[in-house]
């Protein structure tokens, strides 16, 4: 089995919203986590970003100044700031197809539909810590694989060009763990 | 969880693209354990909300003034970029959290609201009446909470709502007719 050490983790919590940022903070504090700041909105998120340097940002989408989609932009900016790689949830009330696709070619890490649950909220975490995806750099896009599987009855183009590393297979710590437990 | 010194991602170059594996920062908060079922955080995550769970009635009380509030403001000055969003992410606050607050039937009338002002071309188009039957529902709803039929209730005025509500999308929407389509969310009826 495998535990997550949450005293261990910094989490910096973007939403507009006190009520869900109280909420999260409880679920968070629940879990065991110590660390967890919070900030109003885009602007305030970016500033709390950099000065906090979290572990894992979890952000909402629609909020004032700018929104989640667009401050994960600006954090999926390679040497703009201390971690272009920082993991990111984005928690929202958005479910529709189209807004997954653009959060995931915004180079958000995962996607949280609401409402939340703890259990939901507890695998998005676990899934980040014990299985990290590499990052792709292209002319277009920055950020966390965005192929997850290997689909073999794939039977379109192939977008990547030139490399035998079209998928990168990695072994997920969640699996040496279970190895280990 | 503090860095570790001089590690770099490491990077591969293929054709159009590089795989870069940064350093696992977060490896460190992972540990193999035995079976533990005494410990589990889920749980734990679970009665912390549950203590907090007095308050939410309170919370969505607040939330529907909020509303009724973006909605007032709406008939004093039109539609304008301010008036919108602000009606939007009221409903849309509500769409979220209704069912953690305990309110889960409020959700779909708040997200009917969300898709007629999110998906309306021209917003000084959208009917004040539509809005006001949104934001009535939604306020009857949270008001009617406690009673044992709820879930008929908001069935009923969410159903009607929505149909009102689509068939309005539709012809707004007449000069770009796929453009629903691409949009569309789970069903807002759970069931019929």
């Amino acid at each position: 089995m495998i535990r997550i050490e949450f005293t261990k983790l910094r989490f910096l919590v973007i939403d507009d919203n006190a009520h869900m940022r109280r909420i999260l903070r409880t679920l968070l504090h629940g879990f065991g986590a110590r660390e967890v700041y919070e900030a109003e909105d885009g602007a305030a998120g970016l500033e709390a970003f950099t000065h906090y340097i979290p572990d894992i940002v979890i952000t909402d989408w629609a909020m004032p100044i700018f929104d989640g989609l667009e401050l994960t932009q600006m954090i999926r900016q390679p040497g703009a700031n201390a971690n272009p790689f920082v993991p990111i949830i984005m928690l929202t009330g958005h479910s529709e197809k189209k807004r997954v696709v653009a959060s995931r070619d915004a180079g958000v890490t995962e996607f949280m539909a609401k409402p939340i649950s703890a259990k939901a909220l507890y695998e998005r975490i676990l899934n980040i810590v014990a299985n990290p995806r590499p990052f792709i750099k292209t002319k277009t896009y920055f950020g966390p694989d965005r192929r997850r599987n290997v689909n073999p009855g794939y039977v379109g183009p192939e977008r990547r060009k030139g490399g035998k590393a079209d998928v990168m297979k990695q072994t997920p710590l969640l699996d040496k763990a279970k190895v280990i437990g | 969880m503090s860095q570790t010194r001089n590690e770099r991602p490491a990077v591969m170059t293929f054709g159009d693209y590089e795989v870069i594996t940064p350093p696992n920062k977060l490896r460190g908060a992972v540990s193999a354990v035995t079976d533990n079922a005494d410990d589990d955080p889920v749980a734990r995550a679970e009665a912390a909300l549950s203590a907090l769970s007095s308050e939410f009635s309170g919370w969505m009380d607040s939330e529907c003034e909020r509303l009724d509030a973006a909605r007032r403001k709406l008939k004093q000055t039109g539609f304008t970029k301010a008036t919108r969003d602000e009606l939007f992410h009221a409903a849309h606050d509500i769409k979220g959290e209704a069912s953690t607050f305990g309110f889960p039937y409020v959700a779909a009338a708040a997200g009917s609201l969300c898709r007629l002002i999110e998906h309306t071309p021209d917003m000084t188009r959208i009917p004040h009446l539509l809005v006001d039957q949104h934001v009535d529902a939604v306020r009857a709803i949270v008001r009617e909470n406690a009673r044992a039929d709820v879930q008929e209730i908001a069935h009923a005025l969410t159903k009607r709502l929505h149909e009102v509500t689509e068939e309005f999308l539709v012809h707004e929407n007449r000069h770009r007719p796929d453009y629903l389509e691409t949009v569309a969310g789970p069903p807002l009826i759970p069931h019929d």
